[in-house]
């Protein structure tokens, strides 16, 4: 390291990391334990913070109502099968702009990256009416091309600045050595970029996971997702505060467990190419 | 594939169509927002299963806003996601003025829809015909502790003045004990601080429009009537009033906080229920307050169902909405989770039944509310609109919010009264310009 690190600079780094973390968990931490307080616990003013009584009253009349296990699955089909189709046309795409460049590659870059400054409500009714017109409305396979839509520029930036790294004299010794043009994206760049794809795969699952717009706004019965189990427990005339939180918790928990699991790939592909 | 085995399949695959017409099962999606009638009404269709098997329900619960984009934008497109719509009075009559619902006429013998309260049909209905059936109907009123009341050697009037409200808010507001004379909303939106300075302003002689759609917040019923509220709030309000909405001041009035809200009908189940409410066996009624001009500051709102013309199962959906919308129905409710729980506010033979009465001490409040409320003729002078806190005219949305915001933003300390009203009107005169009247 080029500075030098005391004991006391350590500390000081170390309690402003755990206050930094706490801050930012804290909306989840008090999310988690509004779910097990009765309805009045959860407005008590001042707050009650731990000495409460624990119930778990909230998650029965959550299971009670709504089938949990319909909103997860569709969640796991759309946030999943939304991420993978977003690589298998990814793939290809960052490939071609790390290692074989046009003149025009960096401003395709940029183009791509500005679809996602208009706001998503811009583009709805002619969405909403093209599914209509194609009968896809409330279809989870019809969510699954709009999410990996609304994801592809991230993935295609994240997978090529991954790309970017890789040395190409090994594709180019690859393709002296007599690969095709899909061998050597399948068996040589896949499986060097595989930290940086598991990474890009992680983060798509959780933006696709927790995406709320397109969700609410295409599902009705059918293909309604978690987004939409959350949305139903809100409600602006009751205070259903600690229902609601159990509804969020159990929303949030496989992906959280998830997230948890793999942070060391989550961190490593964030900070990836940010140190030269 | 030999000759046999072709027979074989053959006489299978007939079968198996054969039982598929027989079972032909119609599936319907009601589209209902979260509340406690009709979370109760998801968890009794064991009944309307039994009665109709052939009719399967898949339910989408929504938060309210999120619905009524969601209704709208489905019902604007002919998307057909939807056979019923839990759909409130500002809706109804814009949609049957576009043929977006369907018109509920002929419906089972029994249903008895001349029993539905006047005021609350008349809201639903266009040129006589009903569009969509009300499934529970709300006004609002004053919730006020009779405890502090009576600390304060003074009595609520059960028709106050809003000179009773300002005396009675004075005599109980104890700032240093957190205890706050009256809480009302605050938070701008249509739906929220609009819908009670609307209603409000019905009992001053205000109004929104002239009969030539002109906007009125230039004339001296508006500034009376934000004058009172601002004074009320600032002066015997809850610190940080302009962002409170209905939840928050539930949450006030439960944690004692509050010596008066005026708020939805609806909130009177949840103040007196003794698992959530610190003041629950201490909370007295009195109808919403007036000012000696013949117009009661009172809302009047119905969640009803209607069936989007663009449904494909339209039969079923009829079926559906008669039986939620029956007395057979509240008779159910009655049976399983006693009378208390019953949805209120629809039916006049509801208000007659002395069970009910016994078992809802809110029951004549409520009934008193709505009946004094007339969505025709809202407040003194005559209007073009229909409406009692909102004007039944799909701009009415984005104005009234807008209107909220500078309202809001009065009770917030970020202008005068002067300076928001003549906002308002300014902004109102552009948007109906823009729109064409």
């Amino acid at each position: 390291m080029a500075r030098a690190s005391t004991p006391q600079k350590k500390a000081v780094a170390t309690v402003a990391a755990w206050t930094i973390g706490l801050l930012i968990f804290f909306p989840i931490l008090w999310t988690i334990l509004t779910s097990f307080k009765t309805e009045a616990d959860a407005i008590a003013n001042p707050p009650k913070v731990l000495f409460f009584d624990w119930t778990l009253e909230n998650y029965g009349v959550v299971q009670e109502r709504s089938d949990y296990a319909r909103y997860l699955w569709n969640s796991i089909v759309i946030a999943g099968g939304s991420t993978l189709l977003g690589l298998i046309v990814a793939i290809p795409a960052a490939w071609s702009m790390a290692f074989v460049p046009g003149k025009r590659t960096k401003d395709v870059l940029m183009w791509m990256l500005s679809t996602k400054m208009l706001p998503a409500v811009g583009v709805l009714y002619p969405i909403y009416l093209v599914m209509i017109r194609l009968g896809v409305l409330d279809t989870k396979g019809a969510l699954i091309v709009v999410l990996m839509l609304i994801n592809l520029p991230i993935i295609i930036w994240m997978l090529y600045t991954y790309f970017k790294e890789i040395p190409g004299e090994i594709l180019e010794a690859a393709r002296m050595d007599g690969a095709s043009l899909r061998e050597e994206i399948l068996y040589i760049l896949t499986p060097m970029a595989v930290p940086g794809i598991a990474s890009t795969l992680l983060l798509n699952i959780i933006l696709a996971w927790n995406e709320a717009f397109w969700t609410l706004n295409l599902t009705a019965a059918k293909a309604a997702p978690l987004t939409a189990f959350i949305a139903s427990y809100s409600s602006p005339e009751g205070l259903f505060y600690a229902k609601l939180s159990a509804a969020s918790t159990m929303a949030i928990a496989p992906i959280l467990i998830m997230g948890w699991f793999s942070q060391k790939q989550l961190v490593r592909g964030l900070t990836f190419g940010a140190v030269k | 594939m030999n000759t046999k085995l072709r027979a074989c399949l053959g006489a299978c695959a007939v079968g198996a169509l054969s039982a598929g017409a027989a079972w032909a099962e119609t599936t319907i999606t009601v589209a209902t927002v979260n509340n406690g009638d009709m979370i109760r009404m998801q968890g009794l269709m064991d009944d309307f299963n039994a009665q109709h098997p052939d009719i399967k329900v898949e339910w989408v619960t929504l938060e309210e806003n999120v619905l009524r984009q969601r209704v709208t934008q489905d019902i604007a497109t002919n998307g057909g996601q939807f056979d019923v719509m839990t759909i409130g009075t500002y809706e109804v009559p814009i949609w049957a003025g576009q043929d977006w619902l369907v018109p509920l006429t002929d419906m089972p013998e029994g249903y008895d829809a001349d029993d539905f309260l006047p005021a609350i049909a008349g809201g639903l209905s266009k040129d006589g015909t009903l569009y969509a059936a009300p499934f529970y109907g709300e006004s609002s009123m004053v919730m006020y502790r009779k405890d502090l009341m009576e600390k304060a050697g003074m009595e609520m009037p059960e028709a106050p003045t809003w000179d009773d409200i300002k005396k009675a808010a004075e005599a109980m507001t104890d700032k240093e004990a957190e205890v706050y004379g009256i809480c009302l909303r605050g938070k701008a939106g249509w739906g929220e601080n609009m819908a009670f300075l609307s209603a409000m302003a019905n009992s001053y002689g205000a109004r929104w429009f002239d009969e030539d759609w002109k906007a009125q917040f230039d004339q001296p019923e508006w500034k009376a009537t934000l004058d009172t509220y601002m004074d009320l709030m600032t002066n015997y309000g809850p610190p940080g009033a302009s962002t409170n909405g209905f939840n928050e001041n539930l949450s006030l009035f439960q944690q004692g906080k509050c010596g008066m809200w005026i708020d939805a009908t609806v909130a009177a189940s949840f103040v007196t229920n003794p698992n959530d409410s610190s003041v629950a066996d201490q909370v007295g009624f009195a109808l919403a307050p007036d000012n000696g001009l013949g117009k009661r500051g009172n809302w009047l709102w119905a969640w009803s169902l209607g069936i989007p013309a663009g449904s494909d199962a339209k039969d079923a959906a009829k079926q559906f909405v008669a039986w939620a919308t029956s007395k057979d129905y509240t008779a159910l409710v009655a049976s399983k989770e006693g009378w208390a729980n019953v949805p209120p506010g629809t039916r006049t033979s509801l208000y007659e039944n002395q069970e009910y009465l016994d078992a809802a001490p809110f029951a004549k409040m409520t009934l008193d509310s709505i009946n004094s409320a007339d969505p025709t003729a809202p407040t003194v002078d005559p209007v073009p609109y229909t409406g009692v806190q909102f004007v039944a005219i799909p701009e009415f949305a984005g104005i009234g919010t807008q209107v909220g915001q500078e309202f809001s933003a009065a009770l917030a300390g970020q202008q005068t009264v002067e300076q928001a009203l003549e906002k308002a009107q300014a902004l109102t005169t552009d948007e109906m310009e823009a729109a064409g009247y």
